[in-house]
C-alpha cells in the first residue's frame, strides 16, 4: 500500500503547482544519502506540512529548495523558475524561517529587517516592515538589540525577516520548536493570515498536532524518501482504523473460543473488549461481532466508537517504511 | 545587478566597523604611531638617508603597507567567517544574490576600512616626519588596489576558514614575515645578492616597491611590474571566489 501512495500526485494544473521537485537526491559531504528521488508538487496557496522524525531529511528538503544546500541531482522550480539557472527569479519569490535561531546579536531589530529586505532586492519601505513587526508584536522592540530579546522574540525576528520581501511561498523550518504557547498561538494565526493573502506555506514539524491543525495536505518523510503526499482528510480517512470499545457487564478471564480470529483485545480488568477496523474496507466486521457476542450470550452496557488520531497513523507509517 | 542587496550588505558590514571602531581603526593607527616613534623618531635619527630619502619617511609605505595587508585580510575574513559561524550566513545562501555582489558587498567594505586606515595612518605620520608625495594619483590608486586585493584574499580565508585558528593563522604566519622581509623596513638593494633574487618571490615585495616609489619616485621594481604582479593576483583570487560560490565548496554541501 506505502508504494501506491508514494506515486506522484494526481497531477493538478500546471498553474497551480508554485514548487515542482522531480527526482531530487542528495547526497553530503561525507558521503551520507539524506534524500532520495524525491517528487513533490506543492500547490499555490495551500499549507503544506512535512511530517517526519528528527533526521528524516526535513530541513535538507528545504534548504535545496532555498537555495542553502546544493542538490546533487534532480530538478526544482519555484514559481516556474529552475532553482540553479534562475535563481534570482526563484529565491526572490521564497522566505525561509530555518530551524535554529541564527540572529546578529549586535544588530537592532528594524536594522535587521531592512537589511532583509534589501538582499532580497526590494526597495526600502518603512511602512511595510511597521506593518510587519507590529504584526509580530515587535514594533515596541523595534530598536533593541537581538541580544537582548529573548528566545521567543527572537524567533519571531526571524519571521519577521523572512517577511520583510514579501514573498510568495514561505518555508517554516519546525516552526514550534522551542516556541511557549502564546508564540505558537500567534504563529499560526499569522499562517492563516498569510494563506488568506494568497502566501504558499510549507511547514516541517515533527508535531504530529501541528501538521493536524494547520495543514492541507501533509507529506510524510522517513529516512530521506517522501513516503507519501496525501489531503490530510483523505490520509485520515484512508488510513484511520477505528476502533469499537465495548464495556462489559461482566468480567472475562480471557477471550473465548467463539470469538478467537476476531481483531480483539481484551483489558487487564477483563471488562473492556476493543475491536479495531478499518474504515475503508466493504465488511467492518461490527455485525458478525455483535452476531457472536449474542450467541456466546456476553452483555454489555456501553458501546462507543473513536477514530485514530493523525499520530497513529503516522506512527504506522513510519514503522512500515523502517521494515526490511 | 541587485543594488539593493549590495547596500544592504555594505552598510551591515560598515556598522559592524562602526561598532568596532577602537578595534579596526584605532588600534592599527596606534601601533604604527608606535613604529613611527621607535624606527623613525628613535633609530631612525642615527641611520643614513636611503636612496635620497631619511630613513624615517622612507619606512612610511612600508608601514601603511604592515597595516594595510593585515587588517584588510582580518577584516574581510572576519566579515564573512561570522555569518558562517552564527548559522546567519543562510539568509545570503537564500538571497537572490549573485557571488559578485556578495564581493562586492562584503569586500567594498572591507576594502573602504583599509582605505580609511591607510590614509589616517599617513596623517599621523605627519606628526612624527617630514614626506613628500611624488605620484599622488599612483598612490592612491596603489592604496585602493591593495585594499581590494587583499581584502578579496581574506575573503577567501573566511569562506576557507572552519575554525577562529584558520583564520588566524595565514595573516600570522604568512602575511606578516612577508611584510617584514619584503622590504618595509629596508630597500632590497641593501640585501646580499642571493637574498635579492630569492626575495623576488616575495609578492609583498612589489606592492611595497610600488608603493614607495609612488611617494619616492624610486623603487627596487619597476612599478609597472607591481602594478602586474598585484593586478594579477587580484585576479587570481576573483577566479577562486567564483569558483568557490560556483561549486558551493564549504558554503552548500
Ligand atoms: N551538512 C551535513 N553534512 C552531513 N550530513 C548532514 C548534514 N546536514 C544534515 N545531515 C544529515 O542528513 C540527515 C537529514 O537531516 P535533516 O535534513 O536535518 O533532517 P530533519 O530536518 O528531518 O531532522 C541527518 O541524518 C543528518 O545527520
Ligand atoms: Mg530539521
Amino acid at each position: 500500500m506505502s508504494s501506491a501512495l508514494a506515486n506522484p500526485l494526481p497531477a493538478p494544473q500546471e498553474a497551480d503547482v508554485v514548487v515542482s521537485v522531480r527526482g531530487l537526491g542528495k547526497t553530503y559531504t561525507g558521503g551520507f544519502e539524506a534524500l532520495r528521488n524525491i517528487n513533490l508538487d506543492i500547490r499555490r496557496g495551500e499549507i503544506l506540512a512535512l511530517l517526519g522524525p528528527n533526521g528524516a531529511g526535513k530541513t535538507t528538503l528545504i534548504s535545496i529548495i532555498c537555495g542553502i544546500v546544493n542538490a546533487s541531482v534532480g530538478q526544482v522550480t519555484a514559481e516556474g523558475h529552475d532553482i540553479a539557472r534562475d535563481y534570482r527569479a526563484a529565491r526572490s519569490a521564497i522566505g525561509l524561517v530555518p530551524q535554529e535561531l541564527h540572529t546578529d546579536a549586535f544588530e537592532s531589530v528594524l536594522a535587521t529587517l531592512r537589511f532583509s529586505r534589501g538582499l532580497f532586492g526590494k526597495p526600502a519601505d518603512a511602512a511595510r516592515l511597521e506593518q510587519i513587526l507590529r504584526d509580530l508584536s515587535l514594533w515596541e522592540k523595534r530598536n533593541s538589540k537581538i541580544m537582548t530579546l529573548s528566545g521567543g522574540m527572537k524567533r519571531r525576528v526571524m519571521i519577521a525577516k523572512a517577511l520583510a520581501h514579501d514573498p510568495k511561498i514561505l518555508f517554516l523550518d519546525e516552526p514550534s520548536a522551542g516556541v511557549d504557547v502564546e508564540l505558537r498561538h500567534d504563529m499560526w494565526q499569522m499562517v492563516r493570515r498569510l494563506r488568506e493573502g494568497g502566501t504558499t506555506i510549507i511547514l516541517t514539524t515533527h508535531y504530529i498536532e501541528e501538521a493536524e491543525e494547520m495543514a492541507d495536505r501533509i507529506g510524510v518523510v522517513n529516512k530521506g524518501e517522501l513516503i507519501l503526499v496525501e489531503d490530510k482528510h483523505t490520509l485520515m480517512r484512508k488510513l484511520g482504523k477505528k476502533q469499537l470499545t465495548l464495556t462489559l457487564q461482566q468480567p472475562m478471564q480471557a477471550i473465548p473460543q467463539g470469538l478467537a480470529g476476531l481483531p480483539l483485545e481484551l483489558s487487564d480488568d477483563g471488562l473492556t473488549l476493543v475491536f479495531t477496523f478499518d474504515t475503508q474496507s466493504e465488511e467492518t466486521g461490527i455485525a458478525d461481532l455483535l452476531r457472536r457476542l449474542g450467541e456466546q450470550g456476553i452483555d454489555f452496557k456501553d458501546l462507543r466508537t473513536s477514530e485514530s488520531s493523525l499520530e497513529d497513523i503516522f506512527v504506522n507509517l513510519v514503522r512500515k517504511g523502517n521494515a526490511p | 545587478m541587485n543594488l539593493h542587496a549590495i547596500r544592504a550588505i555594505y552598510r551591515f558590514e560598515m556598522a559592524r566597523t562602526m561598532r568596532t571602531l577602537m578595534q579596526s581603526i584605532a588600534s592599527p593607527v596606534l601601533s604604527t604611531s608606535l613604529y613611527f616613534i621607535v624606527f623613525g623618531a628613535a633609530i631612525g635619527s642615527r641611520m643614513g638617508e636611503i636612496d635620497g630619502t631619511s630613513y624615517g619617511a622612507f619606512i612610511i609605505p612600508g608601514l601603511i603597507m604592515l597595516s594595510l595587508l593585515g587588517e584588510s585580510i582580518s577584516n574581510a575574513s572576519f566579515g564573512i567567517y561570522m555569518p558562517k559561524w552564527t548559522g546567519t550566513i543562510y539568509e545570503l545562501l537564500s538571497a537572490p544574490v549573485s557571488w559578485f555582489e556578495v564581493v562586492i558587498g562584503y569586500v567594498g567594505a572591507a576594502a573602504s576600512k583599509s582605505v580609511i586606515l591607510g590614509l589616517l595612518i599617513l596623517a599621523t605620520a605627519r606628526f612624527f616626519v617630514d614626506y613628500e608625495i611624488a605620484h599622488p594619483v599612483w598612490m592612491f590608486g596603489f592604496l585602493l588596489l591593495t585594499s581590494v586585493t587583499f581584502s578579496l584574499f581574506g575573503f577567501i580565508i573566511g569562506l576557507w576558514a572552519n575554525d577562529f585558528q584558520k583564520l588566524q593563522v595565514i595573516p600570522l604566519l604568512v602575511i606578516t614575515p612577508l611584510t617584514f622581509l619584503g622590504g618595509a623596513f629596508y630597500s632590497i638593494s641593501m640585501l646580499p645578492p642571493l637574498w635579492q633574487k630569492i626575495t623576488l618571490f616575495n609578492p609583498v615585495v612589489y606592492l611595497i616597491s610600488g608603493f614607495r616609489w609612488s611617494f619616492t619616485g624610486r623603487a627596487d621594481v619597476h612599478i609597472a611590474i607591481s602594478t602586474a604582479m598585484t593586478l594579477g593576483f587580484l585576479l587570481v583570487c576573483l577566479a577562486m571566489v567564483w569558483w568557490i560560490f560556483r561549486s558551493g565548496w564549504r558554503l552548500r554541501n
